[in-house]
């Protein structure tokens, strides 16, 4: 049985198809090799005494929310077209975090 | 398209995850679900960040917590997460194999961050730092326990997926399966980044 999907010839569809998951995957470990660079970096800035915590704690937090961005959009295909309510639900999630984390970190005083 | 046709390379559509309407369904449940997840973990980072200088005593953040440990279990996760890509790029090319292979590696992997764990809650348990010692001690656990615990429920997840399809082959009844599982697994590393950051590394800062 044909797949509709696949339209004309399917044989030259799949040699298309596996060379543009190979693009794609060649993105990806890109993406991988930015993750660990990203995360060296935090742990070495903790391990350098030079730096005070003002600066290292919003630096290491700025680094942790564009490797998450890598994770999201790259490795959980977020980037893809068709996600737009995946992203809803998962905004919507991080919406409420940040509320959550503000409250707590204002309202707990002992 | 039945779910349970037996497809070549070349029928095999190019988003199989995505093919039938219960794949379609699972896609946007899951995600959902990973929206749930985002508010769980929140509360409990929150919860963490408001006490983690409550320790009562007990042993502080920057006594207990070491650098290589820490560094390690980072690299194992994070590790795992590329290999999970892996396997759902061999998903896309109709290679039963490979993907089970590359699954087979993230599962490795994750056993090792698992593993690490587990040494380490035990040592921090001989340097006093038990569950109830301290408002800290609760919220530390309690966090990086939750994690933990989605780590061993991946691991589970993935395997008895592996096994219960491995003479099976890959289709479009499977194949949104093993998909929701690898954004589990990426989710779980996502969740890692934060505690890594927020956790160990701002904690060894002071």
């Amino acid at each position: 049985m044909a797949n509709p999907t696949n339209a004309g010839n399917p044989k030259v569809d799949l040699a298309y198809r596996r060379k543009k998951n190979a693009a794609e995957m060649k993105h990806q470990v890109i993406s991988f090799a930015l993750m660990i660079a990203l995360t060296l970096v935090a742990f070495f800035a903790v391990g350098y005494d030079e730096f005070s915590h003002w600066f290292s704690v919003p630096f290491i937090l700025l680094l942790a929310a564009v490797q998450v961005a890598f994770q999201l959009y790259y490795f959980m295909h977020m980037s893809h077209k068709g996600h737009e309510i995946p992203a809803l639900f998962l905004y919507g999630g991080v919406l409420v975090a940040f509320v959550t984390i503000w409250a707590f970190m204002t309202i707990v005083w002992w | 398209m039945h779910v349970e046709e037996k497809l070549t390379a070349e029928t095999f559509p190019a988003s199989p995850e995505k093919a039938t309407l219960e794949g379609k369904n699972k896609f946007l449940g899951f995600w959902l679900f990973l929206g749930g997840e985002t508010v769980l973990f929140a509360s409990l980072f929150a919860t963490y960040l408001a006490l983690r200088d409550k320790t009562a005593g007990g042993p502080s953040a920057d006594e207990l917590f070491k650098m290589p440990l820490v560094f390690v279990a980072t690299m194992l996760l994070l590790t795992s997460s590329l290999t999970s890509v892996y396997a759902i790029y061999h998903m896309k090319n109709f290679d039963f194999k490979k993907m089970q292979l590359w699954f087979g590696i993230t599962l490795l992997l994750g056993a090792g961050f698992l593993g690490l764990e587990i040494y380490e809650f035990n040592e921090y348990v001989h340097e006093g730092h038990v569950f109830t010692k301290s408002a800290f001690a609760s919220a530390f656990y309690t966090l990086v326990g939750t994690h933990g615990g989605h780590v061993a429920f991946g691991l589970l997840w993935i395997s008895t997926l592996m096994i219960r399809n491995a003479k099976r082959g890959l289709n479009l009844y499977n194949a949104p399966k093993f998909y929701v599982a690898s954004l589990y697994w990426h989710f779980i590393d996502v969740v890692w980044v934060f505690i890594f950051t927020v956790v160990y590394l701002m904690g060894m800062v002071g």
